[in-house]
């Protein structure tokens, strides 16, 4: 990711980099932010959900922070950023087991940053591409059939298109294919983390199927104060997210910090637009939506972009997107809460953006088709979208698949139509009554 | 005794309890509930998606009075829930067999 390469850079990187302070705070800082994405995104997610379903809807994030981050200090950070072992396709899976190798500080020569600090941020990301394929699932789904999926995912799926898409190669050290013999450019995860998790999230729903009256129950969103509140989280994350991925304290962190702003801000009016026009008013969900699909775009492209381009990229990401949503129900696809319609769309609208946006000022120094530039950029960056995608969802396929065939994984029917939370957690989110009952079993269990 | 009900909009709830306390209508049961009549539900949007929502919030209130002061708290309600407008609500009376105080045990008319 993240980092820019040395191509890219215009930038000979000595072979020993020292450690920075000043970058070292930044992403110690960043990583937080991103962590903070997940509680954020749980708010999102459950306020959009029923109030029978609002607890399961945020421990399928709150499960997929635990699970995702265990499991890629294990494996994930090896496969993607060990040394590759496959021609471009995944890095060695036991180079970096535990991270033991990170712990004294030798492997650091080659970041100006503690190298185990940039292996969790990247954790961090695995966890909120995971997280978001929850959305996909809403109301339905066991919850040990999803930690499961969502662990094996994460080594299966999410950290082999993470070497693809953001292991650069450097002295002594060969990355992915799609970094360094494509050429994408996806600074922080337009097609790793958005395509990824859309893609996933659409072959998921395929595999566990449509909620019991979708597209006949009014499944309104419970608590929109809560997604309000999530979305804005999720906004002040995204700066550690996508500034937080320069690695470093610099011009490029600033300009990023611009184009992130812009994008939420522009995607806001892109959704909002299309609402007043098409059904008459605008939503606060609407508003909410529009800045997720506004960030979503600008994740790859915050480097490459204006903040011209980039309030171009928000305010198209968060028309299409507005648009897109509807898909769902002309395809008779659950998407519960439009993973595919928001983050599928709207990474492939803003990675393809960088091929067309793209200005030869900004740190990724390539000219879009808009700005002058050849179409070689924009082909390499659909080459990254039509890979991952595919990968994503075809792996994600089997995985469902198996996990269904052998665990299963839907509750009851008739479960899922009394609610969720109660047979799942033994837990509603909510005492409105005082007249529950009375306590039974010992005191001090 | 009869109990008299009433189902109001939501909004005219603070009008209609101001009009019983000037007829000297001391204490009453009150529920949110949700129900329709010829206002039918409405409509809302979430993501381009339309959703008729049947059942619109309504306010009930249950009183017990003396069989005397029927006509006259009635009127106060019907008076001050009115907007003259579809959706306003329905008032009804129906006998009330026997009352028992909790507190004192009094019966009755005793009990209202």
């Amino acid at each position: 990711m993240c980092y820019l390469s040395r191509e890219q850079s215009g930038l000979m990187t000595p072979l020993v980099v020292p450690t920075s302070a000043g970058d070292t705070a930044w992403l110690l800082i960043s990583a937080a932010l991103v962590l903070l994405m997940a509680p954020g995104l749980a708010l999102f997610y459950g306020g959009l959900v029923r109030s029978k379903s609002v607890l399961n809807m945020m421990m399928m994030t709150f499960g997929a922070t635990a699970a995702v981050l265990v499991v890629w200090v294990l494996g994930g950070y090896s496969i993607a950023f060990g040394d590759d072992v496959a021609g471009g396709l995944m890095g060695n899976p036991m180079q970096h087991f535990g991270l033991s190798d990170l712990v004294s500080g030798k492997a650091d020569s080659w970041l100006s940053v503690p190298v185990i600090l940039f292996a969790l941020f990247q954790g961090l990301f695995a966890v909120i591409t995971g997280a978001l394929i929850s959305g996909a699932i809403a109301d339905r789904a066991r919850f040990g059939a999803w930690m499961v999926f969502v662990s094996v995912w994460t080594l299966v799926v999410y950290a082999p298109v993470a070497h693809w898409v953001f292991d650069f190669s450097r002295e002594g050290h060969t990355g992915g294919w799609l970094a360094n013999s494509v050429g994408l450019i996806d600074f922080a995860g337009g097609t790793a983390v958005e395509v990824c998790s859309g893609a996933s999230a659409l072959a998921l729903a395929l595999v566990v199927g449509r909620r019991v009256g979708f597209g006949r129950d009014p499944m309104r969103p419970h608590n929109l104060t809560l997604v309000m509140l999530g979305a804005g989280l999720l906004w002040f994350g995204w700066f550690g997210f996508n500034a937080g991925s320069a690695l470093a304290a610099n011009h490029a962190a600033g300009l990023i910090f611009a184009t992130t702003l812009c994008a939420g801000a522009a995607g806001v009016l892109g959704w909002l637009a299309v609402e007043r026009v098409r059904d008459g008013h605008a939503t606060s969900l609407g508003a909410a939506s529009g800045m997720v699909a506004g960030l979503v775009a600008i994740t790859p492209s915050c480097a490459s972009v204006t903040p011209i381009g980039s309030l171009i990229m928000g305010a198209s990401a968060g028309a299409i997107c507005a648009w897109a949503i509807g898909l769902k129900y002309r395809l008779g696809v659950d998407d519960s809460l439009d993973v595919v319609g928001v983050h599928m769309v709207g990474g492939i609208v803003g990675t393809l953006g960088v091929g067309l946006l793209g200005s030869p000022l900004a740190p990724t120094a390539v000219a879009g088709v808009l700005y002058g530039g050849a179409p070689t950029q924009l082909g390499r960056q659909a080459i990254g979208v039509v890979a991952v995608l595919a990968y994503a969802f075809v792996m994600t396929f089997i995985v469902g698949k198996v996990i269904d065939k052998t665990m299963g994984f839907r509750i009851d029917p008739e479960h899922e139509v009394s609610g969720i939370d109660l047979v799942v957690h033994a837990e509603t989110a909510y005492d409105l009554h005082a007249t529950a009952g009375a306590r039974s079993g010992p005191f001090g269990h | 005794m009869k109990l008299i009900t009433a189902v109001i909009k939501p909004h005219k709830w603070e009008d209609v309890r101001a009009a019983l306390e000037t007829v000297g209508v001391t204490g009453m049961t009150v529920s949110e509930v949700s129900g329709y009549g010829r206002q039918k539900g409405h409509t809302e949007v979430y993501r381009g998606a339309e959703y008729d929502i049947a059942l619109v919030p309504k306010i009930r209130i249950e009183i017990v009075v003396d069989s005397d002061d029927v006509e006259v708290i009635s009127a106060a309600i019907v008076q001050a829930a009115s907007t003259g407008r579809i959706g306003d609500g329905k008032v009804w009376v129906t006998p009330v067999e026997s009352v028992v105080r909790v507190r004192t045990g009094e019966r009755d008319e005793g009990a209202i």
